[in-house]
């Protein structure tokens, strides 16, 4: 079945005022960054307050959504005319744009709550807040454009406030540079998205959802523009090739690790994939099968390199890379997949934001550590934070019947049965998934107590650990509520479109089976490594592929030997060749000129003899010119 | 019927000049207060006009007026305005005062924290009285509908930049004042050929600009006199690779005489190329398209290489400005409607984002007495403010959706890569590889932005003051003017598309324009 | 009669071409110039005398009206560079130069 027909909406209700949802957070950024130090006092809840009334704003537009049938469930919001006779500025309200406005507003709301204390010692504190402000508004945008240039300006819009917020400790060189690196990765997937858009605005006359027309089958341009909006995704979903700014990320305060570079705004690629699923990723197509290869490869790569890093926040990262990949995956199989995809999008949301914020947690306690080698045996000291972060845990290693267990079973088993290598491969990333987060917490709450001397490690504040409650709750339940008896997918058919067979859930499937045994094995040697043995305080020099691992896939290595140190010559030419080249001729034209006229310039020797022989010389050979000629 | 705006709108400043001129010696205080009193006025009187502008087919000129001015050879004091025209003399009227504004102290001999003479002292009078005369000369070329008028106010601006920059600028003022005369002089000869050459050759005996559309038939001298007019257009633009007086003029010329230089003057070029390049020898235009696009495109990307290796701020800024007027002519001559307008808006919102860029970049280089990026580093930690607007301005400068270049910038591109004018893949191939741009901007931006805002905080940037209040509304009102037109720049194209429309109309392409919307499904 | 009243003219004009061009002291060099002058003014007078009407001779009257009116300015421009250089020759008079 084919996604529903977009209506333009025409009464009031909540669906009308949706754009609420934008203005609230982008009012908020704008007083704090206009009168900033006059509100530094209360900055902090003004931030927060607007997070949550956008998060009212769009609970109600659900629950008014909810009321619609199934036809009507997608309906357009005209703002005002942006380009004339090219788009409409308008907001789309569908089962797939809230579904992303819940999740954005509500685990963001949750996460300024958390920074409330987590930055409660920083001097800028207030500005934080109107960069989340101003992040959460631009994702919502991103998520509730009806055209893909509404799309775009959020796209940009959330690079900007990820930008902003990787370099909040702008002071250290290291955040510094990891801020530029990810605008200018991401520009390069904006470059695929912007020449996408050219293409489809060439060939179909419109860039709004509403006009296109959902395909069957691929042709040229269409799978074109699937290649092109898929180098967009992937330079916002850190998907290879383009993954490298993700890890340097971590740079950025922790509460962003969590909302930016985990939950919301990483994912905004597997949102593009979907939203234009029916256009441009028809079941089948070359540019699906190009979305769930680079998804897979991505998946594996996030796990292998989270498998070497000793710090948290890296280590989380690469785990993001590879949800994310396994999201991509699924987005790459059609509506079946979609829903899985979207599925683990959401609860994926819900225990890495709970996951980063409980290492934010230990790093609170810590002194800002980062070094899991530095930690161990912190679990009696932070109890609240060990039991959400190993809840969070246990959901992304897919224990069974949390929430991780149902969203990734999902695309793994879809997977097997669409494209079986890519499935296969997906199952063993499951099992590196097992290694790498269960090495994480024997690290980091297990064994022996590795502290630098100055380590008080302690329980955060109250206003830190609730949203760690409630989103180790969401890492519990919301999988089963979503998958089971296939609640998310009727949602999202109307958007997204309805798969011919309607599966089902099977506990006991080879593939589920499988992948738990993997798992298992992946824990227990985790456990051998690192809960039963002693962790060395100092990194040991691995063996050819921890390096590799360690070295992110010498990822770096390739980009700075193909492109930046290419780059530098390039551009050192070119400074060259227009300083002596270009500039050089005119310069030269110029002193050749001026050179000559120096030279003529002796001839006037201020003799007044010399001046009165050459009048000699000249009457005498005009006067013998004009004998010559005869005309005298 | 005439219509007396123009020609009160070019006396106003002219006066103003003479009054701020005559002020008695010393009285320098005076001297900038009128001069920021009458630049006001203009605005008032821009802007009122501007909201009368009828914006309904039918004349191609509103607010026309002519006068005979030399009446044996033709020539007219033939003023009018087409909604090109007018959102261009609407960006010069809202610069000149904030230009104003910030050039307050800058003939008071500016010394940086540590006493570095930034700026030596010099006659304010002459400098405010300059600046006004060279306002009413930007509104006059573009207001000009006699080919005459306009190349005399095309050469005669010259004068007022050119004292600017070589009395009032930095070490090498001299150098590059008399290489941007001699630039501008060579372009403007062979226009002046040119010009008349289409007087002779039309025969007309006049120089009206609507009489002479289409008074040219023969393909070869189209050839011949749009080239004259192309080349002095090229420099002023400028185009690689007449471009190199660009960044030393930029660089030397005080931040305010730099900000109308680049965001108003090189104006002229692109859209002399848009009015008279194209309108009076379209087959010359369409059959020099490829090379001309061709050039724009080697602009864009190698303008953005050079500024990525730049170490001197206004040089870099210099740079970028030269990548996007190549997306400026690339847009001109890709012949659609998207693609004109979006230039047309382009050269708008280039004035405005490449102005605060400037400015915030002067008021920087005020603290310290150095262009270098290399003597700055954590000025965000001293300087929030300052910082900010940078940053904001720095955006616009790589156009970033939501900011009104990214708008100019996309319809271009759309505008070129869509374009069936010559129905080939060329201009598609010209949009993609202009598009890598995008890349390129965010590095040039960014780095700058890394190297003289973010970091440990270099020793003395620690003694830097943040804004004051008469700086902060340089830069809020640009500010503001960037981030409105990024969500709402429909005004400005309501009154851009009737004027582009009717260009195309001149020069009789197939014009894929809103109409066709759709045709493709 | 006419060829030796010309070979004359010639002879005392080119004696004043060639003094002022290798002589020095200023005076001398004006004497040569109203030597060139009066040549002239012979080989007027001569043609006028030739051809039998008096148009020639009106000629060199002006010559002679443009050279007394050359003597005074000239004179005193020596005059005054002899006073501030104390030199009258001509190459020492070279400021004007490059």
């Amino acid at each position: 079945m084919d996604p529903v027909e977009i209506i333009q909406h025409t009464t009031g209700g909540v669906i009308g005022l949706s754009w609420l949802m934008i203005a609230f957070p982008l009012v908020g950024a704008t007083i704090l960054l206009v009168f900033n130090r006059y509100t530094n006092r209360w900055g902090h809840l003004l931030g927060v307050a607007m997070s949550l009334a956008s998060f009212v704003v769009a609970v109600l537009a659900f629950v008014e959504l909810l009321g619609l049938p199934e036809a009507q469930r997608r309906q357009a919001v005209h703002l005002w005319e942006f380009i004339p006779g090219m788009v409409d500025m308008g907001l789309l309200i569908d089962p797939l744009s809230i579904a992303f406005a819940l999740l954005i507003t509500g685990v963001g709301s949750l996460i300024h709550i958390y920074s409330i204390g987590y930055m409660s010692h920083d001097p800028d504190r207030r500005r934080f807040f109107a960069y989340l402000n101003l992040f959460v508004a631009a994702m919502l945008l991103l998520v509730l454009a009806d055209n893909y240039v509404g799309l775009f300006i959020g796209w940009e819009g959330v690079g900007l406030a990820s930008y902003l917020l990787i370099g909040f400790w702008q002071f250290k060189p290291s955040a510094a540079v990891a801020a530029k690196k990810a605008f200018v990765v991401n520009r390069v997937g904006d470059f695929g998205l912007l020449v996408g858009m050219f293409l489809i605005w060439t060939t179909f006359g419109t860039l709004a959802f509403a006009e296109l027309k959902p395909i069957t089958a691929e042709n040229p341009t269409t799978l074109a523009i699937g290649l092109l909006l898929l180098l967009g995704a992937c330079g916002k979903s850190a998907q290879l090739p383009l993954q490298s700014w993700l890890l340097d990320a971590m740079e950025g305060p922790t509460p962003v690790s969590a909302l930016i570079h985990a939950a919301t705004m990483v994912t905004a690629g597997v949102y593009l994939v979907v939203r234009s699923g029916a256009f441009f990723f028809p079941e089948g197509s070359g540019a699906a099968l190009a979305v769930a290869v680079v998804g897979a490869a991505t998946l594996l790569a996030g796990a292998i390199i989270g498998c070497a890093k000793d710090d948290i926040k890296k280590g989380l990262a690469g785990s993001t890379m590879s949800q994310i990949g396994y999201m991509m995956l699924g987005a790459g199989l059609g509506p079946v997949g979609y829903a899985f995809a979207i599925g683990h999008l959401i609860t994926h949301g819900f225990f890495k934001a709970d996951l980063f914020l409980g290492a934010g947690s230990v790093m609170h306690g810590m002194n800002d550590e980062v070094n899991m080698r530095k930690y161990g045996g912190l679990r009696t000291y932070m109890p609240v934070t060990f039991a959400t972060f190993f809840i969070g845990y246990l959901a992304i290693i897919g224990f069974p019947l949390l929430s991780g267990y149902f969203t990734k079973e999902g695309i793994i088993e879809t997977a097997v049965h669409a494209q079986p290598i890519l499935g296969w491969l997906a199952v063993a990333g499951a099992g590196i998934t097992g290694f790498y987060m269960s090495r994480m917490v024997f690290m980091t709450f297990f064994g022996e107590k590795r502290w630098e001397k100055d380590a008080h490690p302690h329980e955060s504040p109250t206003v830190m650990t609730v949203p760690l409650i409630v989103l180790s709750i969401g890492s519990v339940f919301l999988g089963g509520y979503l998958i089971l008896s296939n609640r998310l997918m009727d949602w999202l058919a109307p958007a997204v479109g309805a798969p011919a067979a309607r599966p089902e859930f099977h506990f006991t499937s080879t593939t589920g089976l499988a992948t738990l045994a993997l798992v298992a094995v992946g824990a227990a040697f985790a456990w051998y490594k690192y809960g039963r043995a002693e962790v060395p305080a100092v990194q040991p020099r691995g063996s050819f592929l921890t390096t590799f691992a360690r070295r992110d896939l010498y990822g770096d290595a390739i980009n700075e030997s193909l492109i930046m140190r290419p780059g530098q010559w390039l551009t050192r030419l070119a400074v060259f060749f227009d300083n002596r080249g270009i500039d050089g001729v005119v310069n030269g034209l110029a002193a050749g000129i001026g050179g000559s006229s120096g030279r003529l310039r002796r001839l006037q020797t201020g003799f007044a003899r010399t001046y009165a022989l050459s009048i000699l010389f000249g009457a005498a050979i005009l006067t013998g010119a004009l004998l010559l000629v005869g005309n005298i | 019927m005439s219509s007396l705006w123009l020609p009160i709108l070019m006396a106003v400043p002219v006066l103003g000049a003479i009054v701020v001129a005559l002020l008695p010696k010393g009285s320098t205080t005076l001297a900038k207060q009128v001069t920021l009193l009458v630049s006001l006025v203009v605005l008032a009187l821009t802007l009122v006009m501007a909201f009368q502008f009828p914006n309904a087919a039918g004349e191609r000129f509103k607010f026309e007026a002519t006068y005979d001015w030399i009446p044996s050879f033709g020539v007219h004091f033939g003023v009018g305005v087409d909604g090109i025209a007018l959102v261009l003399i609407a960006l010069s009227a809202v610069l000149v005062p904030i230009v104003v504004l910030a050039s307050w102290h800058d003939a008071d001999g500016v010394k940086a924290a540590d006493g570095t003479v930034v700026a030596p002292k010099r006659s304010v009078k002459t400098y405010f009285s300059l600046l006004l005369v060279l306002e009413a000369m930007m509104i006059g070329v573009f207001a000009a509908t006699d080919v005459f008028l306009f190349y005399v106010f095309f050469e005669a601006m010259l004068i007022p930049m050119y004292f600017m920059i070589g009395s009032y600028g930095g070490a090498q003022r001299s150098y590059a004042a008399v290489k941007f005369l001699l630039y501008s002089l060579f372009g403007g000869l062979l226009m002046l050929v040119a010009v008349i050459g289409l007087y002779v050759v039309a025969g007309q005996g006049t120089f009206m600009f609507p009489e002479l559309v289409g008074a040219i038939q023969d393909p070869a001298t189209q050839k011949w006199l749009f080239a004259g007019f192309f080349i002095a257009f090229a420099i002023k633009a400028p185009l690689w690779p007449v471009h190199t007086w660009l960044p030393d003029a930029a660089a030397q010329a005080p931040a305010g005489a730099a900000v109308l230089l680049v965001g108003v003057l090189d104006k002229v070029g692109t859209f002399g190329m848009l009015r008279f390049c194209l309108e009076l020898f379209p087959d010359a235009a369409k059959a020099f398209t490829t090379p001309i696009i061709v050039l724009a495109v080697i602009s864009i990307i190698y303008g953005a290489i050079v500024a990525i290796g730049q170490t001197d701020m206004k040089r870099l800024i210099a740079y970028t400005s030269i990548s996007h007027f190549g997306f400026i002519v690339m847009g001109v001559f890709a012949m659609s409607q998207v693609a004109q307008a979006g230039a047309a808006l382009y050269m708008v919102n280039h004035g405005f984002a490449t102005g605060a860029l400037f400015l915030a970049a002067g008021f920087l280089i005020a603290r310290r007495g150095s262009p270098h990026i290399a003597d700055y580093g954590g000025v965000q930690k001293v300087t929030p403010v300052l910082a900010g607007f940078f940053l904001v301005a720095g955006l616009a400068g790589l156009s970033l959706p939501g900011l009104s270049s990214f708008v100019s910038e996309f319809m271009v591109m759309i505008g070129t890569y869509s374009s069936e004018a010559f129905g080939s893949g060329a201009l598609a191939a010209a949009a993609i590889v202009s598009a890598l741009a995008v890349i390129l901007a965010a590095v040039y931006i960014l780095w700058m932005v890394q190297r003289a805002l973010n970091g440990p905080t270099a020793e003395p940037v620690k003694a830097f003051k943040d804004l004051n209040a008469r700086e902060v509304w340089v830069l809020a009102p640009l500010v503001a003017l960037i981030i409105g037109f990024g969500f709402f720049p429909k005004p400005l194209l309501d009154v851009i598309n009737p004027a582009v429309t009717s260009t195309l109309v001149n020069v009789q392409v197939h014009n894929p324009g809103v109409a066709e919307k759709g045709a493709g499904q | 009669m006419t060829t030796n009243y010309l070979i004359l003219s010639g002879l005392l004009f080119s004696i004043g071409a060639v003094g002022v061009l290798i002589r020095r002291n200023a005076i001398v060099v004006f004497m040569c110039i109203e030597l060139m002058l009066n040549a002239c003014n012979l080989a007027f007078v001569t043609f006028a005398r030739q051809v039998g009407n008096l148009e020639g001779q009106i000629v060199a009257f002006f010559v002679m009206v443009v050279a007394a009116a050359e003597v005074v300015v000239g004179l005193a421009i020596i005059v005054t560079i002899f006073r501030t250089r104390r030199s009258a020759s001509v190459d020492d008079a070279n400021l004007l130069k490059y």
